[in-house]
């Protein structure tokens, strides 16, 4: 940026509310902020924090589009805060909290606890014989080629942007989304996981589960980590079709 | 008023303290973690490019063991390390790593045959074995002989903390969220648990416990660009200090990581120079072989943060209007490699400074990065000084890194100490010992005491701002107590901190007045402990008088083991007090394994203790004796410095290796 150009001055605006405090109500609240070269919505909102409003509520654990704590609406579509550069967006920028979760306040929501009651749901750890193993012995072996597609899908964030894009979950609130589901392909991909194809489909072969999506495939759109979330979705259809076959 | 009773308490939802959670919930004993962020949000997720353990399965890590990667880390710590500690570490790395294969991270793997890597700039061709496919590979790092850091491509931590996190659901362990413990609960000597604040509601709770353990991670964020996550404030460390009782180990230890991107100060992985990566000065130069001719990129990370700003005071840094940077050069690794090992770094670069670094170069400069300092513990992982309490991850002073850490140390310390300390947590709470005698009027006033402080930080009037002292510390930090120090900058830092504390007592929460969820209230009294913790980092480094790891003083440049060879231990005893009290513990050579020696980097400029040369003979001695018997090389081992015996029963066995023990 050339020493003569002005800077923009960014009209951010925020919904606010804070439920703890009973004569809130949701609104809307515009903060002026100067934009700098590489600024980016966690600049924006920290400087906003530090010089017009410091109660101002929202996450951010990593800055560094690692750890998923920060996602929230920009201009209406889901997305991680932390790498959003102001740059990218016109002079006006509306954020608001992704829907769907339980608002802390403002920006700020609780999706540690969805994403936990998720988890336990879909019980998205291995389930291995219950032997004692011995970890002085050599580990067990695994097709280089596995683990990278493992990892694949073990790179979710967990940061709801997906569900916060679902319109299937707007009708259904009990449906798993599609973090649910990356989780149970990833699961059933991994040789160390002994669940087999019938107990995979007591967790998701259902309504709330595989069969509830609609396609929409908005999840796959706003994924900040580019999942191949459409494929998977259609990967468990089949097997899940399967399986109900084979029964 | 809200009472929790469990048998241990977990303050940090990281790898090190869920791995205590799911150790101590083995033993039977009933475990409740608090976590100021969903616990796969902790900072453990950003540790990108590995974990160290001497498995030795890749044709570059052929011949690696314990031996090594003891000798490597005692090296890197410029011999600060407890090297007992050291050794129980190595000792259970493998099996640190193994533990976690079967929790389900999907660790890169071997695959036979030839590939092509960059060493030294040059393509070359590795030929990996056929016996050791599929087996857990590893990646280059600085500092070690052998190859020897495991990854997941560059989401390593991610990795592991999504494992220990779904492990941790699968053993119900009760995870308290956006709960921070403010201040811990002591009586007559003993831990007895901590008052916690709910963070969404503002409710004080007290939890009261058998054991407490802290594993909060560092104290990054006194500094005012650092990598760490914003949540490394370092209140663990301050709430210890706070009780006057438990102590800190060798705070000034402060690593600075070479590849920090500019100016955000985000990481890019030491993997990526492992991997092949270069630095370049502003002409494209390649520096570093005329600094570390041998090492170069790959010196240990304290050598290569000095090398990097010693080029740039010479005028040879890249000029931006953020200050001077050099660069990294990815490119030569090729995009597909990038694509798959460095998507991370790939990402970083695309989203913060709008680069392909397929194509382009990074920039990057030397970071506040890593808190080789801590809570000051014994083996057990429990202070010193205060019983009941027990720390362990970055939160700690274990201590392992000494005064300076290796890459890929770090997560790996995470877990192997929160497997070892959970055993000796447990051995605790199965004794006698631990049974509780503290009076409910004890724990009422303590949370009294906490809420008083919380009224008065809202209703104070004519206060301080708490961001106008925070900015200051910040940058005074960096400014002062950096990577290169000196005694009268390191005074300045230490009287104006001292008189930032003291005005931090008199700081006014301005216009936000809630007592739920209120972010300037966190700041205010946040700020209130970090000033704490920044004193016992500038004045530990003002009183060390040598330059040691990444303790460098310009105007005491020599590691002086006559006169310093020993840990800086600052406590709090009176609240009154505005700077910290600092003792020193000797660090004893007539033990040591491996006697302090040459790191090998720049000119030795050593003074060595006049005991080390009676240690370095016994220890040839012993050793040319039994190697004339036939002694393997456990048996040398524990004849020079015997550890196996400190170590819970169930992780004392020889570990397997290709070729080794199988």
């Amino acid at each position: 940026m050339s020493e003569e150009i002005k800077p923009r001055i960014l009209k951010i605006n925020v919904l606010r509310f804070d439920p703890n405090d009973k004569n809130d109500f949701p609104h809307i609240e515009t903060f002026e902020v100067e934009e700098a070269d590489g600024m980016t919505l966690y600049i924006a909102l920290n400087e906003i924090r530090e010089h017009n409003d410091n109660s101002l509520m929202f996450d951010f654990v990593c800055r560094a589009g690692i750890c998923g704590s920060c996602s929230m609406l920009v201009d209406g579509r889901p997305t991680l805060a932390c790498r959003t550069l102001t740059s990218k967006l016109g002079e006006s920028i509306t954020l608001a909290p992704l829907p769907l979760f339980k608002l802390i306040k403002d920006l700020s929501i609780y999706s540690g606890e969805w994403m936990r009651g998720l988890n336990e749901r879909l019980e998205t750890w291995i389930h291995d014989k219950e032997e004692e193993l011995n970890f002085d012995k050599l580990e067990e072996r695994m097709e280089p080629e596995l683990a990278d597609e493992i990892y694949e899908l073990d790179r979710c964030v967990e940061c709801g942007c997906c569900v916060a894009g679902c319109g299937t979950i707007q009708m259904k609130p009990d449906f798993v989304g599609a973090v649910g589901l990356n989780k149970i392909a990833r699961y059933h991909l991994d040789p160390r996981d002994k669940r087999d194809d019938e107990e995979y489909y007591e967790l998701i072969g259902n309504e709330d589960g595989v069969f509830g999506c609609m396609t929409l495939l908005g999840c796959e759109d706003v994924c900040p980590k580019d999942l191949p979330l459409q494929s998977k979705i259609a990967y468990l259809r089949r097997m899940m079709i399967k399986t109900a076959l084979k029964n | 008023m809200k009472i929790i009773y469990t048998d241990v308490l977990i303050i940090g939802g990281g790898l090190a303290g869920l791995r205590v959670a799911t150790g101590v919930k083995e033993r039977g004993h009933d475990a409740v973690v608090l976590t100021l962020v969903p616990p796969k949000r902790s900072h453990s997720s950003a540790a990108q490019g590995g974990m160290q353990a001497s498995l030795a399965n890749s044709t570059m890590g052929e011949g690696d063991n314990e031996d090594v990667h003891f000798s490597d880390t005692i090296k890197g710590s410029d011999w600060g390390a407890d090297q007992e500690v050291a050794r129980m570490f190595v000792h259970c790395a493998p099996k640190a790593i193994r533990e976690l294969a079967a929790w389900g991270v999907p660790w890169s793997r071997v695959k036979k045959g030839d590939r092509t890597a960059i060493i030294n700039a040059q393509k070359v061709t590795i030929t990996e074995k056929e016996e050791a496919h599929g087996l857990i590979t590893a990646r280059d790092f600085g500092g070690t002989k052998k190859w020897r850091t495991c990854y997941t491509s560059d989401g390593t931590g991610h990795s592991m903390l999504y494992a220990m996190d779904n492990k941790a659901h699968k053993e119900k362990i009760e995870i308290h969220e956006r709960q921070e413990a403010i201040s811990l609960i002591v009586d007559d000597g003993r831990c007895y648990g901590a008052v916690s604040r709910n963070l969404m509601t503002g409710e004080l709770v007290a939890y009261v416990s058998k054991a407490t353990t802290v594993a909060t991670g560092g104290y990054g964020r006194i500094y005012s660009v650092s990598t760490n996550a914003i949540i490394c404030q370092g209140i663990g460390q301050a709430i210890a200090l706070e009780t006057g009782i438990a102590t800190l180990g060798n705070m000034e230890a402060i690593q600075f990581h070479p590849t920090a991107i500019v100016p955000v100060g985000i990481l890019t992985t030491e993997g990526c120079r492992g991997d092949g990566g270069l630095l370049l000065d502003k002409d494209g130069y390649r520096f570093m072989p005329d600094y570390e001719p041998d090492k170069k990129e790959l010196a240990s990370r304290d050598v290569v943060s000095r090398r990097m700003t010693e080029h740039i005071r010479k005028g040879k840094g890249v000029k931006s209007r953020y200050g001077d940077h050099l660069w990294l050069d990815i490119t030569i690794l090729g995009r597909e490699h990038i694509e798959k090992n460095l998507r991370e770094v790939k990402e970083i670069c695309e989203n913060f400074l709008g680069i392909d670094p397929a194509v382009d170069w990074i920039p990057v400069r030397p970071t506040q990065h890593y808190s080789m300092g801590g809570i000051r513990t014994k083996y057990t992982g429990e202070s010193q000084t205060l019983k009941g309490l027990y720390s362990c991850g970055e939160a700690a002073c274990w201590d392992m890194h000494g005064f300076n850490r290796l890459g890929g140390n770090s997560v790996s310390e995470t877990v192997v100490a929160g497997m070892l300390i959970a055993e000796y947590i447990s051995d605790f709470c199965d004794s006698h010992e631990s049974s509780m005698h503290i009076h409910s009027s004890k724990i009422e006033q303590a949370l009294a005491v906490e809420k008083a402080k919380i009224e008065k930080l809202l209703t104070n009037t004519n206060g301080e701002d708490t961001y106008v002292l925070r900015r200051r510390m910040e940058e005074i930090m960096m400014e002062k107590v950096g990577i290169f120090r000196n005694g009268k900058d390191l005074q300045e830092a230490v009287d104006e901190l001292e008189e930032l504390y003291k005005r931090s007592q008199n700081i006014e929460v301005h216009r936000s007045k809630s007592r739920a969820a209120n972010p300037a209230l966190v700041n205010a009294y946040r700020t209130q402990k970090m000033l704490k913790v920044a004193l016992t980092v500038a004045y530990g480094a003002l009183l060390r008088q040598e330059s040691r790891g990444a303790h460098s003083r310009e105007d005491f440049p020599e590691r002086d083991d006559e006169n310093w060879l020993k840990r800086t231990i600052t406590s709090w005893p009176d609240a009154n007090q505005t700077l910290p009290t600092v003792s020193y513990e000797e660090i004893p050579i007539g033990n040591m394994e491996l006697p302090p020696g040459w790191r090998g980097y720049g000119k030795d400029l050593t003074k060595h203790h006049h005991a080390t040369p009676g240690r370095q003979a016994t220890v040839d001695a012993i050793k040319a004796q039994l190697e004339k018997d036939g002694a393997d090389r456990f048996e040398i081992q524990s004849a020079l410095m015997p550890y196996l015996e400190k170590l819970p029963k169930k992780y004392r066995g020889i570990n397997e290796r290709l070729g080794e023990n199988v």
